[in-house]
């Protein structure tokens, strides 16, 4: 069995955000990058699965579509574990244009399990992973928080209102996950640092795609009216403002 | 302008709040643009309750129940939809932002060789080019995103347009669903679901317990305030990595994003990472023994102290005020 994992490169979650000049742009110099948090998860458990002998994984894969500052992430893919690394070489505009370099980039490869995050912590666009089982012609499962394997089958966890419902579904298929799917990301070890370096990374051309959304503009949150205090000997003070003046309860 | 088609979805036969927004939203855009907008249900809705659409403005109510869509297959959802859309001349598809959503409308907008925008917070500003806002970076900054297709796939962020009724003549209309439906590749096999509980993402009010809470064996009084609220109870990370609370409860960046009238945060520091997944909130109110701690310049209202002093209290005064009205 083969397992993929798309990476996505991005912003660590505690950058504060700051906008260009002109706001048509996040000022992303001194950002420090990181694998996108729930690619990262997904890459851990397909470790853990592979690590398992009884389920015969022979490789584990990760992807990425970004320019070559995206190359320190994806050798953190690999320091982790990965066997090797895909990078595609363009600028990731937007969901659809990264699921189309993906799609192109492993329709002939004959991975049995594809795995995405359900989201980037950057732009939330929540599409990548639909969007490239879609054009892979692949089922998939979406809102994943657990994935295992059993023999030929597997079998995952999909969130639903107030629960969870357990999918089987047929191979190859995409698993589109979110928390829960691993319980910590994996830090790589020194010497997955120093195996990473020897580890294949293939550096592919995109095919000609175009993004179908673009960013026009950005505007700072807008900011918010000091917090009122209330004393902590009298607390029904704050009900009485929570059901007078916020009229909220 | 082309129609605008809404995929109206239903969890165990019943549309929520989210729904009835998607379609008001889609409504107010056909209003803009002079053209109609369509509502699309698949799985098992009973009349009684498709016929709900009609009062939000709708000009037809489209109902596809086919057996083998009584659970979800992203595959077959995303076949249903795309088909209706390209036979009804849709030139925007709409949805709630919800689980489902994410995993069928990206396949759509691949079926329609549409640009997807997820999540959007307002409403268009402006048809032609059609440019939506959405908030990135989880609410740090807002976007204008420009989609530059023909055909448009867009979902609304819970909360974030309000319902309003808007009562129309429309009439219910089945469809097939006109695809092989033994094609179908995924299976569900088991289905858990607690019920009686409210539900973090439909929840008015949530009640939130982090790390100041000290203890799993502290979560009592907090279940308690909840209870009397008609409030969902979440976590921060540390809480639900820790294993005192369910992955479930976990609001924050990574975990759900919430955006209720109003969420308490016990015993929570307000990492950014928090303030990410709970800022869309009407009003958020903090108490945490720290008066550093960044969660008071996230909150409307706040209290220094223990969580564990001022929860007896804040309990009696809720009380008291529901005794009262």
């Amino acid at each position: 069995m083969k397992i993929l994992i798309c990476i996505s490169n991005v912003p660590d979650t505690t950058t504060k955000i700051k906008l260009t000049g002109d706001n048509k742009a996040v000022d992303l110099a001194n950002v420090q990058w990181i694998i996108n948090p729930w690619d990262e998860l997904a890459l851990t458990r397909a470790l853990e699965l592979k690590e398992n002998t009884a389920n015969a994984i022979d490789k584990v894969t990760v992807i990425t579509v970004g320019n070559a500052g995206a190359e320190p992430t994806i050798r953190k893919a690999l320091a982790i574990g990965a066997d090797n690394a895909i990078r595609v070489n363009t600028d990731p505009k937007d969901a659809w244009l990264v699921a189309t370099q993906i799609a192109n980039a492993v329709k002939s490869e004959n991975f049995d399990i594809i795995l995405c995050g359900i989201e980037s912590s950057d732009y939330n666009g929540s599409a990548m992973g639909g969007m490239l089982s879609e054009m892979l012609d692949l089922p998939s499962v979406s809102s994943v928080s657990k994935i295992e394997i059993e023999g030929a089958k597997v079998k995952v966890n999909r969130e639903i209102a107030g629960g969870f419902e357990t999918v089987e579904p047929s191979l190859p298929f995409v698993a589109i996950v979110q928390k829960g799917i691993a319980k910590e990301p994996r830090i790589p070890s020194m010497r997955g640092i120093m195996m990473a370096r020897q580890k294949p990374l293939t550096v592919l051309e995109p095919v000609a795609a175009d993004a179908l959304t673009g960013f026009v503009n950005y505007e700072p949150p807008m900011p918010k009216a000091a917090c009122k205090m209330v004393d902590a000997d009298n607390v029904a003070q704050l009900v009485d403002l929570l059901h007078h003046e916020a009229k909220i309860i | 302008m082309n129609k605008i088609l809404i995929y109206t979805e239903n969890f165990d036969g019943k549309f929520k709040k989210s729904t009835f927004e998607a379609v008001c939203y889609g409504v107010e855009i056909a209003r803009q643009a002079g053209t109609e907008a369509i509502a699309l249900s698949i799985g098992d809705v009973a009349e009684s309750e498709l016929i709900n659409l009609s009062k939000y403005g709708v000009a037809r109510i489209l109902t596809c129940n086919n057996p083998m869509l009584s659970t979800l297959d992203n595959q077959a959802y995303a076949a249903v939809i795309s088909q209706v859309a390209k036979s009804e001349g849709a030139g925007i598809v709409v949805f709630s932002a919800s689980n489902t959503s994410k995993a069928v409308a990206p396949r759509v907008s691949v079926k329609l060789n549409a640009g997807l925008v997820f999540s959007v917070s307002g409403l268009p500003k402006s048809l032609n080019p059609f440019v939506v806002v959405k908030k990135v970076f989880h609410g740090k900054a807002f976007a204008d995103v420009m989609i530059k297709s023909d055909v448009k796939v867009i979902s609304i962020a819970q909360n974030s347009f309000g319902v309003r009724e808007n009562t129309t003549e429309a009439v219910i209309e089945s469809i097939s669903a006109g695809f092989d439906t033994s094609a179908i590749k995924t299976k569900v096999t088991n289905v858990e679901k607690s019920t009686g509980k409210v539900l973090l993402n439909d929840a008015e009010v949530v009640v939130s317990g982090g790390r100041g809470m000290k203890s799993p064996d502290n979560w009592k009084p907090l279940e308690e305030l909840a209870e009397l609220l008609g409030a969902a109870t979440a976590c921060s990370r540390p809480v639900s990595d820790e294993g005192w609370r369910p992955h479930s409860e976990h609001v924050g960046q990574t975990g759900k994003i919430v955006a209720p009238n109003l969420y308490f945060a016990f015993g929570i520091s307000g990492a950014i990472q928090h303030v990410a997944g709970v800022s869309s909130s009407k009003f958020i109110v903090a108490v945490n023994t720290d008066k550093e701690a960044p969660i008071f310049q996230a909150a409307d209202y706040g209290i220094v102290g223990d969580v564990q002093k001022v929860l007896p209290p804040l309990i009696e005064a809720v009380k008291k005020l529901k005794s009262e009205v």
